[in-house]
């Protein structure tokens, strides 16, 4: 069981409010990404659950009793750190079944499981060597089997991937989330890399300014996003924001179209009209960045290939259906 | 072309570290060398450099006239002492100040440091009759204890930064491990702060054993260490070369011997930090 509920958690250090009041419910074997900018206050609220951050007000259930006068070892939860944090001066058996020594399993007991939490993880080679000896991915594989040979209610994981390489990166996150799903043990995720938070996440929780912004399934956030923020944070390119006289033809202060619901037309009369001002062309999709005049710079995304180049002139047409409008506040406006 | 050039330059730079290595060490190399002379070789111009009447006498004269044992014992009692006593404050204080620092961390250091700018002569006469009033001149726990004061600063400056370089996450991850604060001690930190221990201990040692202001102004005879040693045989019936640089070798012997086998730590030691 691993059900973990947020309420009201407060952080702050000396007068600066690092988590100013979140509330949320995971519910047990769910896989939930905590994401937003450098500064949004991810890598505390997941401290806080850890337990190696005091709450300064709130609490925190875990199977719901509050744990938050709970020392980190208590709460039955193991972390993946950012830098990996093993213990250099021990072997990787010793990295892994750390854990278990310190609960006072019989030694027998221990390497049974560390053999066993190696096997999954392909690191039984490995097993004698220091983690000097090892590369990164391999490093940070006996972090994920230092966390999962104790068998914890909940994986917590601070932006685990982002010390490797881009092409390890991919096979480690799906690697994780493939595991993930085979123990079905709860895991939060802290990432700043939104990618990464829409192909793992169940629910993603979208930080900003120590505020929860919003919490939903990554299609959720994709199709309906909540505000301002969360719509152009979600979404890769970046989703088109139009102020002034298109926006309040739809009754909003603000409208959101996503580049690929933008249909490119060369000559079309209707629609936003712009100069290309780069063209990406990458063979599976082209991404066009236009001058559109008072509107300001647009971008668009072809699935596909399609041989526009700089300075031509097109025309953007937004899908109707696809058009999310944000009143003057930024929260978005429904029906 | 370009490994020739390169195999040159590492020649010549090679051949000059050992100049210069040479040339630092020439003076030990001369004070041995002057040690197994006689008293009128040792300082005939021209000086001979190899080829002259080699003898023991020195030493056995140097033993004879003062028990070099003695003085030997005193050194490293006063020298291991104050060492000892120096890390036993120090480990803490820098285990602090390097995990839980405050606001004024930084400037407790800097004062600290600040405290080894002033010339030590400079509190010679207030120190001196503190101990007089004390009853601790010419005694070995006066010389202790004026010693680990006097390297307790950078004792305190060099395991600072070593610890500092000791991450964070792999303390928090021994405690989300289930480890006490004893057991992350023993089983985390300690092995990985020993390097530094070792080399801290070592350069303190090496400080204190060398250390010849306080112990010649603070000692006469019963707790005099090898410094007042040596220093006997330069004053009172004139310069005795071959003599004082038998003194002098046997001083310094101990510890040339021990900072020998552990060069590489006090590298180490001395470089923490400055390069990753």
């Amino acid at each position: 069981m691993g059900q973990i509920t947020l309420q009201g958690v407060q952080k702050s250090f000396g007068p600066v409010h690092i988590i100013k009041g979140a509330d949320l419910d995971i519910a047990d074997g769910s896989f939930v990404v905590f994401v937003g900018p450098s500064g949004c206050g991810k890598t505390t609220l997941l401290r806080l659950i850890a337990g190696l951050e005091d709450v300064s007000g709130g609490k925190i259930l875990i199977d719901g009793k509050n744990v938050v006068d709970t020392p980190p070892a208590k709460r039955g939860l193991s972390m993946v750190f950012q830098s990996y944090a093993l213990y250099p001066h021990m072997s990787v058996r010793g990295n892994i079944g750390f854990g278990l020594k310190m609960v006072g399993l019989p030694r027998g007991e221990i390497n049974r499981k560390v053999e066993a939490a190696a096997a999954t993880l392909n690191l039984t080679p490995y097993l004698d060597r220091k983690p000097r000896e090892l590369s990164g991915g391999q490093r940070q594989r006996v972090a994920i089997g230092r966390a999962i040979v104790r068998e914890p209610k909940a994986f917590l994981f601070d932006e685990p991937l982002s010390n490797l390489d881009a092409a390890l990166r991919v096979q480690m996150r799906i690697e994780v989330t493939r595991l993930q799903k085979q123990l079905g043990t709860t895991a939060i995720y802290v990432t700043h890399d939104q990618v990464e938070a829409m192909t793992m996440a169940d629910k993603i929780v979208v930080l900003n300014g120590g505020k929860i912004e919003q919490y939903g399934s990554p299609l959720e956030l994709y199709e309906r996003p909540a505000n301002l923020f969360v719509a152009g944070f979600i979404g890769s390119p970046k989703m088109n924001f139009v102020t002034g006289e298109p926006a309040f033809q739809k009754g909003a202060a603000t409208i959101g179209v996503r580049p690929e619901h933008l249909k490119i037309e060369r000559d079309g009369a209707d629609g936003w009209q712009g100069t290309i001002a780069v063209a990406e062309h990458l063979g599976s999709d082209t991404f066009l960045y236009v001058d559109a005049g008072r509107l300001g710079m647009l971008t668009a995304r072809y699935i596909g290939e399609l041989s526009l180049h700089a300075g031509d002139r097109v025309s953007l047409v937004p899908d109707p259906a696809r058009i999310h409008r944000f009143d003057e506040s930024g929260n978005a406006l429904r029906g | 072309m370009a490994r020739m050039a390169t195999t040159r330059r590492v020649a010549i730079s090679t051949a000059t570290a050992w100049l210069f290595g040479f040339l630092i060490f020439f003076p030990i190399l001369w004070m041995g060398l002057a040690s197994f002379k006689t008293e009128l070789e040792a300082f005939a111009v021209p000086p001979s450099f190899l080829f002259f009447h080699w003898t023991t006498e020195n030493y056995a004269t140097v033993q004879e006239r003062s028990d070099y044992l003695h003085h030997a014992i005193n050194s490293i009692i006063i020298a291991g002492g104050s060492t000892l006593i120096a890390l036993l404050i120090a480990i803490p204080a820098a285990w602090s100040m390097a995990f839980s620092p405050t606001k004024r961390t930084k400037d407790i250091l800097l004062w600290m440091l600040s405290t080894k700018m002033m010339p030590p002569v400079g509190v010679l006469v207030p120190i001196y009759l503190i101990y007089k009033s004390f009853g601790l001149l010419d005694s070995r726990i006066g010389l202790v204890f004026i010693l680990c004061l006097g390297n307790l600063p950078i004792v305190i400056w060099m395991l600072f930064t070593y610890f500092k370089e000791i991450p964070r996450d792999i303390l928090e991850a021994a405690r989300m491990d289930g480890a006490t604060i004893g057991r992350e001690l023993v089983y985390v930190l300690t092995p990985m702060a020993i390097p530094g221990l070792a080399s801290t201990l070592l350069l303190n040692l090496i400080l204190a054993w060398n250390e010849a202001f306080w112990t010649l102004n603070l000692s006469t005879s019963s707790a005099a260490p090898l410094t007042t040693f040596i220093a006997s045989y330069s004053s009172p019936e004139g310069l005795f070369w071959a003599k004082l640089s038998a003194a002098s070798t046997l001083a310094i012997a101990p510890i040339l011997v021990l900072g020998w086998f552990s060069q590489k730590q006090l590298v180490r030691g001395l470089t923490f930090g400055a390069v990753k």
